[in-house]
């Protein structure tokens, strides 16, 4: 009963691993579990011929992007380093929580470019969107078959607890991929610790992701109100090359050097039966995370010598 | 409980015609009765059809007569472009109200109810989640009419249940449906030489065969499900891999903008995009469908399945267009066969 003790996030962290490896609760000792297991058994099955997921993931889009742009920025454009990433676990589910930044943010594609790359066992990622660009042309078709999931509650929860899949959060939204340049690696209010909610639900790790890089790669100095009005975007940006080059210059980033940081995972089974119905505690969490990123985040910042070399 | 006394409603719907006809095989089943407005639209070998309006005085009757155990109710209309709005209201909400009202009352000998019910339940808007469960409700109030009936005749099912314990009630949210016995809004659309989408838009959708709508009717009318369940084949495709399988381009005929304003004349022009198909056709739709299989169900095709049927009856169809005999109800006939001393039994 050690476990129903309420540990803070950073000795919780250290323990992660030891507590993912040595013991596994058995299945039927967690909550729910016999309701909730059957239906998990009853998941569509895999039909080989088909080439997008139930969610509307495309292989082939997303392969013919993987292979050609976004590995360029990977290896030569960004000259991604990546740290920690064997902490990812390579089985369950878990959710991946990051900063946000970049106006067209390239964070979210090169930290699933980098469990791709340097994972042991690599998996897709799914990476939680606004419900706007469900609903905007253009960005509707695009986004879903590059493994981009509306960021409903339901949605995340399916992905976790049920196809045990990896998701990435970005709680800061777009107040995170909207802030100006002058504001860069202060991260914004967390939501309301949704993710919290959502990772304790369906017992699973989160594991926090620092970026560092991404704020230097597309500055935002300023925001165009009135084209945003006309477009019905959510933010329209004055970036180094939009609107100078047209459309087109919201694809050109500045070879800013990437570091991404994986720490530790923070097991969501510490807290005793349904913790998340304890909203204090959800808020105590989701600010313990934003902390332990923002003081990784400054850590990697203090050793960077060169924002475009590293 | 046993089913043994069975009367559907909708017999002339392709939904209830197919149920009885599947339901006369079991030979535990001793009585089914089916009533509509409309004569049947397939060969019947002993259900009996009456030919009575949605009235709950005239159903009460045959009701208790016939000492009815289930009722399944098959007559909800789902499409717009099957009926006005206006005689769809009627059908869905007053037709409802008068089945239930027919089968409630301390002496009715009714144990089960089964109602077929839609997906439309549900909605398609942008905050959606990706896989309604059958708890979830709709983020947003009806907009389209045929999505306020469904709305409406659903609660009344609802009170209906909480008022009478003792019966089981069940309602079956069906996903778009597909197959050769059906003609909807969707089958006609895949028709076309093009699969029309809105500009920048790729929704995903589920659908259902028919020979699984029968399936899920009769799985329903044999076992005791209480409660809401949805019925909607494994795997949730984007429109773009429907077009695929069908062999056809994809054809962004409606702009993302004005969709509505550029709809009303492709109406006339014979592309028919009901208000409902609208909202499918930007946001899409996925159901989770595990809460019926965990009662026991196999769905017999997945909805990739289902479509490729789909393609395979559409290549078929300029040849074998009017090869087939329609059947045609004679009521004279059909009393012969049934009551007549000299018909031998299973010869004709």
């Amino acid at each position: 009963m050690a476990r129903q003790r309420r540990v803070p996030v950073h000795e919780a962290a250290e323990e992660a691993r030891e507590a993912a490896e040595a013991e596994r609760l058995p299945e039927a000792t967690r909550p729910e579990s016999l309701e909730v297991e059957d239906l998990r058994e009853h998941l569509p099955g895999i039909e080989p011929d088909r080439q997008v997921t139930d969610w509307g993931r495309s292989e082939r889009v997303e392969g013919v992007l993987d292979r050609t742009l976004v590995d360029f920025l990977y290896h030569y454009w960004f000259r991604v380093s990546v740290e920690g990433v064997d902490g990812v676990p390579d089985g369950n589910g878990a959710l991946l929580v990051s900063n946000h930044s970049g106006a067209l943010p390239p964070d979210a594609t090169m930290i699933a470019k980098a469990i791709k790359e340097e994972h042991p066992r690599p998996r897709p990622l799914h990476i939680t969107v606004e419900h706007f660009f469900k609903g905007y042309p253009g960005f509707a078709m695009l986004l879903p078959k590059i493994g981009a999931v509306p960021a409903h509650p339901a949605n995340v929860h399916r992905l976790l607890y049920d196809e045990s899949q990896l998701v990435l959060v970005f709680p800061e939204g777009r107040k995170g991929s909207e802030k100006l340049y002058k504001d860069r690696y202060r991260l914004r209010r967390f939501g309301r610790g949704g993710f919290v909610a959502a990772a304790m639900r369906a017992q699973v790790p989160i594991v926090p992701v620092c970026v560092v890089g991404a704020e230097e790669a597309q500055p935002i100095f300023a925001h165009l109100r009135l084209l945003q009005k006309l477009t019905g975007l959510i933010y329209v940006p004055v970036t180094p090359t939009f609107p100078l080059l047209g459309p087109a210059g919201m694809l050109g980033y500045l070879p800013a050097k990437f570091a991404i940081r994986f720490l530790d995972p923070i097991p969501t089974d510490q807290w005793g039966p349904e913790p998340w119905e304890d909203s204090g505690l959800v808020q105590t969490v989701a600010e313990q995370v934003r902390d332990l990123i923002q003081r990784n985040l400054l850590d990697m910042l203090s050793k960077r010598s060169s924002v475009w070399l590293g | 409980m046993d089913t043994r006394r069975i009367l559907i409603t909708g017999l002339s719907t392709f939904w209830g015609g197919r149920l009885a006809r599947a339901l006369e095989d079991d030979d535990a089943i001793e009585t089914i009765i089916g009533v509509d407005v409309d004569d049947p639209t397939v060969a019947l070998d002993r259900t009996e059809y009456v030919r009575v309006s949605n009235q709950h005085t005239l159903i009460r009757r045959i009701v208790a007569a016939a000492e009815i155990d289930t009722v399944i109710d098959t007559r909800l209309a789902v499409d717009s472009t099957v009926a006005p709005p206006r005689l769809a209201h009627e059908n869905n909400v007053i037709g409802t109200m008068n089945i239930l009202a027919a089968c409630s009352g301390p002496e009715s000998p009714v144990r089960k109810i089964v109602m077929k019910s839609s997906a439309h339940y549900y909605g398609c808007e942008r905050d959606d989640p990706a896989f309604f469960t059958e708890e979830m409700r709709r983020p947003h109030p009806p907009k389209t009419p045929i999505e306020r009936d469904i709305v409406e005749a659903e609660s009344a099912v609802r009170d209906f249940a909480d008022k009478h314990p003792a019966v089981t009630v069940c309602v079956l949210r069906f996903a778009n449906t597909l197959g050769p016995g059906l003609r909807t809004s969707h089958t006609r659309l895949f028709a076309l030489p093009a699969v029309p989408c809105i500009l920048g838009f790729d929704p995903r959708y589920q659908f259902i065969h028919e020979d699984d709508i029968v399936g899920c009717l009769e799985h329903a009318a044999r076992h005791d499900l209480a409660g809401v369940f949805n019925a909607a084949a494994d795997g949730v495709l984007a429109l773009s891999e429907v077009a695929d399988l069908l062999g056809k381009p994809l054809a962004p005929v409606l702009p993302p903008w004005g969709t509505g304003l550029v709809a009303k004349p492709l109406r006339r022009a014979g592309m028919r995009f009901p208000s409902e198909l609208l909202n499918q056709l930007r946001y899409g739709r996925g159901l989770d469908n595990r809460k019926l299989k965990t009662s026991g169900y196999g769905y017999r095709y997945t909805s990739r399945e289902a479509v490729q049927q789909l393609a395979k009856q559409l290549r078929l169809a300029p040849i074998l267009r009017d090869a087939r005999e329609p059947y045609r109800y004679e009521q004279e006939v059909e009393e012969f066969l049934r009551y007549s001393p000299s018909v031998r039994r299973g010869q004709h």
